[in-house]
């Protein structure tokens, strides 16, 4: 019996990785929640409206009420859908955020654990897999439907989102050939010593936050979804829950890569004064960090939700042409200048 | 001789099934259908779109979701209970169809020089404010059909502005039934010229910052820009008017051409487009408000004091307290009441310079208190009828663009 016990007993790393997935999930849901009521209160702000502040203080419950709602509707299934894909697109749409968010390290240290819930050394390739993931619930949404709009949603999302992730992944590309790494981990530690990539690569910044609203589906470029011409593109014929999914989806995606901007551009957990660049000593410290990077996070959410309510949309020949004549080429000619740049310097 | 021997040739033919099959080469087409229930055909437009991709390859418009029958309403109606009925057609801007009514029927009746300036003051203020109005929204919505919800938002609160002056005036702020045959429904309220000062005040404010969110941002420039040209001659022939017009490049505004009411003792520009693109389209819209501004500004200063309605008994009811008391009030009352406006035997044409267009009344009356028959040139119909040219070749996201840019009303088309 106690032979059993000691071989079913797990390292505490296990146990520690679960908290820590616990954690990210815990904190990843009620950051979605606020960045909804964020988006409501901003867009009411910037639109001379007041935004919702009936549900609890200053509104702060509405997105509860909101997820409430979602799941007490209807879920109404029309006839003519695929029905497997039906079911499976939302699903598709939730989950690559999430494990997004698994490789990067949204603090230093807590006590003896790293801030990571998976620290791999492959961190931003991994990344970049699951990211080409999240075009498969949109496609399989406008497919799955079985209707038109909807299919046109789904086309356009698949041509955007895989036009955008070449041009966002070479952006990416003189960073690493820079830090020499590609850790998640080790970029921060790059940036702690020699400043934000930010200021050394302010292209490659360009090229991928671009990227990132064209990966996310938001405005200028939700093509997918246009609401003016085809209804509500690819989530067209859902409601209730399988809709809330998609919009979930949404909103982590963009607190994905968010975090991704934060950790690759903006050194992560690090500020650059009162020594807030080395791993923390007290769990204060931890919290401090943690602080750090969630306010950072918070200014791209912020800046996510300002642009959608002050631009217009672009046309879908006009993205494909931005993505594929300005930005590629871009980030193609920065890993160029970037290496011979790093040759010269090498001698 | 015999006759030649003849053999059927099938080359034409072949040829015809080669382009066939070469059309099977290039893809299928897809029959979209946009409307009657989609958030950019504004109302109830329908629009089935032949897509080959993304390119629209034939456009046709289907309308009538709407028709009422207004016109042939009118037939049974006295000329005064027909205009509740008006507001209805352009309801976005139901003062100026008001007035455009009324003054048709007080043209066959050869009346509407008759008119006391103050009511004519009065009318052009009503058909500037709902100019405004209706280019707002016309604005509004415009942007956000290309994605930028703020600007439809901006506009709205500037138009709640509107209907509350219009309200104060009227005593309704959708439904205004304003004018009657040979005056107004009542005067203007205490306050109300101030209350409409402070407005154009801040109404000028609103257009800039509609401006700033949009004339050079360059999206909405890429979206608008060359995209649904029209070209003078094609909206001549196609009988375009009002903004659309202008914004192809004639001068064309009856406020000038043929000044009723006292446009010819204002003075204001009319904006002219060179391209006749959408963007086009947008420039005018904006650059005409801010003319409406100015017409009203001279027309609070001008305002002059006087009656507000003819002083003839048999064509604008009596003032109560007479009808009660004397008798020739009384049989005027009766008589207006139950027979109508006596309105002579003859035909009548008479155009308004509306926010969509001309709008038109031709009213053909055999004599007494109902037209014979009564025409309603909508200038939605008309600016509608050139979608299938103007969809042809571009894209589907161009459609929310040129349909926003066109500014129609399903209410006065399909009338």
């Amino acid at each position: 019996m106690e032979a059993l016990w000691q071989s079913l007993t797990l390292p505490p790393a296990f146990w520690y990785g679960l908290l820590k997935i616990g954690l990210a999930i815990g904190i990843l849901m009620p950051l979605i929640a606020l960045a909804v009521l964020a988006e409501r209160r901003i867009s009411a702000a910037i639109q001379d409206r007041i935004g919702p502040n009936r549900v609890g203080p200053w509104g702060l419950l509405q997105p509860l009420a909101d997820g409430l709602k979602f799941l007490l509707k209807e879920d109404f299934t029309p006839g003519h859908v695929r029905k497997a894909y039906f079911w499976l697109a939302p699903a598709a749409a939730m989950v690559p955020p999430f494990l997004t968010v698994a490789v990067i390290p949204f603090g230093s240290t807590m006590g003896s654990q790293n801030m990571v819930i998976a620290d791999l050394n492959v961190g931003i390739l991994y990344t970049f897999g699951i990211v080409s993931l999240s075009v498969y619930g949109i496609v399989l949404a406008g497919y799955a439907s079985n209707s038109k709009y909807p299919f046109l949603g789904g086309i356009r999302a698949s041509a955007q989102m895989i036009s955008y992730e070449i041009a966002m992944g070479m952006s990416v590309v003189p960073l690493f050939l820079l830090v020499g790494d590609l850790n998640l981990g080790k970029v921060i530690e790059y940036q702690a010593q020699g400043g934000w990539l930010l200021f050394k690569q302010p292209l490659a910044f360009v090229i991928f936050l671009v990227a990132a609203f064209a990966e996310t589906n938001r405005l200028p470029f939700d093509m997918p979804e246009s609401e003016s011409e085809l209804v509500s593109g690819y989530h067209t014929e859902y409601s209730s829950i399988k809709f809330a999914l998609f919009f979930l989806g949404e909103y982590a995606a963009m607190i994905a890569v968010s975090a991704l901007m934060v950790t690759l551009f903006l050194g992560g957990w690090t500020l650059p004064f009162f020594g807030l660049d080395q791993p923390a000593a007290s769990v204060w410290g931890g919290l401090l960090h943690l602080g750090i990077f969630f306010g950072k996070l918070g200014a791209f959410m912020v800046l996510f939700i300002w642009v959608r309510w002050m631009m217009p949309r672009f046309r879908y020949d006009q993205l494909m042409h931005l993505g594929w004549q300005y930005f590629l080429p871009l980030a193609l000619a920065n890993i160029i200048v970037t290496a011979l740049w790093l040759w010269l310097a090498a001698g | 001789m015999p006759a030649p021997e003849t053999r059927e040739i099938e080359a034409p033919d072949a040829l015809a099934r080669a382009a066939d099959n070469l059309e099977e080469l290039e893809g299928e087409r897809m029959t979209l259908n946009m409307g009657p229930s989609h958030p950019s055909t504004h109302g109830v437009l329908r629009l089935v779109l032949e897509l080959d991709g993304e390119v629209i390859t034939d456009a046709r418009p289907e309308i009538g979701y709407l028709h009422r029958g207004d016109e042939k309403i009118a037939e049974n109606m006295t000329y005064t209970q027909f205009i509740p009925y008006t507001d209805r057609l352009d309801y976005l801007a139901p003062l100026a169809n008001n007035v455009a009514y009324a003054l048709a029927v007080e043209k066959l009746m050869g009346v509407e020089r008759a008119l006391p300036p103050r009511c004519q003051y009065i009318r052009v203020i009503c058909c500037e404010l709902a100019r405004i109005s209706a280019h707002l929204l016309g604005l509004g919505a415009y942007a956000m059909d290309v994605g930028a919800l703020t600007v439809f938002l901006h506009t709205f609160t500037e138009r709640e502005k509107i209907y509350n002056l219009i309200e104060a005036l009227t005593g309704a702020r959708f439904t205004t039934t304003y004018t009657r045959i040979g005056g107004l429904a009542r005067d203007l309220p205490e306050g109300w010229v101030e209350q409409c000062r402070r407005f154009l005040e801040e109404v000028k404010v609103n257009f800039d910052e509609t401006e700033k969110l949009l004339t050079r941002n360059r999206i909405f420039v890429d979206r608008t820009r060359d995209v649904g040209v029209l070209p003078l001659e094609v909206a001549v022939d196609y009988g375009i008017s009002g903004p659309n017009l202008r914004a192809s490049g004639s001068d064309h505004d009856l406020r000038k051409a043929h000044p009723y009411l006292v446009y010819d003792q204002l003075e204001f520009d009319v904006p002219v487009g060179s391209v006749g693109d959408c963007y086009d389209r947008y420039l005018v819209r904006i650059e005409e408000m801010r003319q409406s501004v100015r017409i009203l500004e001279q027309c609070l200063r001008q305002l002059p004091d006087g009656p507000i309605a003819i002083d003839d008994g048999k064509t604008v009811l009596p003032p109560k307290e007479k009808v009660l008391t004397a008798m020739e009030e009384l049989v005027h009352q009766f008589m207006l009441v139950t027979q109508g406006v006596k309105v002579p035997k003859g035909q009548v044409y008479f155009g308004a310079e509306n926010p969509k267009g001309e709008l038109g009344f031709y009213i053909n009356s055999l004599g007494g208190g109902a037209p014979h028959r009564l025409k309603i040139r909508a200038p939605s119909f008309v600016n509608l009828s050139v979608l299938p040219r103007l969809l042809k070749g571009n894209m589907v996201s161009d459609t929310v663009a040129i349909l926003g840019s066109i500014d129609f009303v399903m209410g006065e088309c399909d009338r």
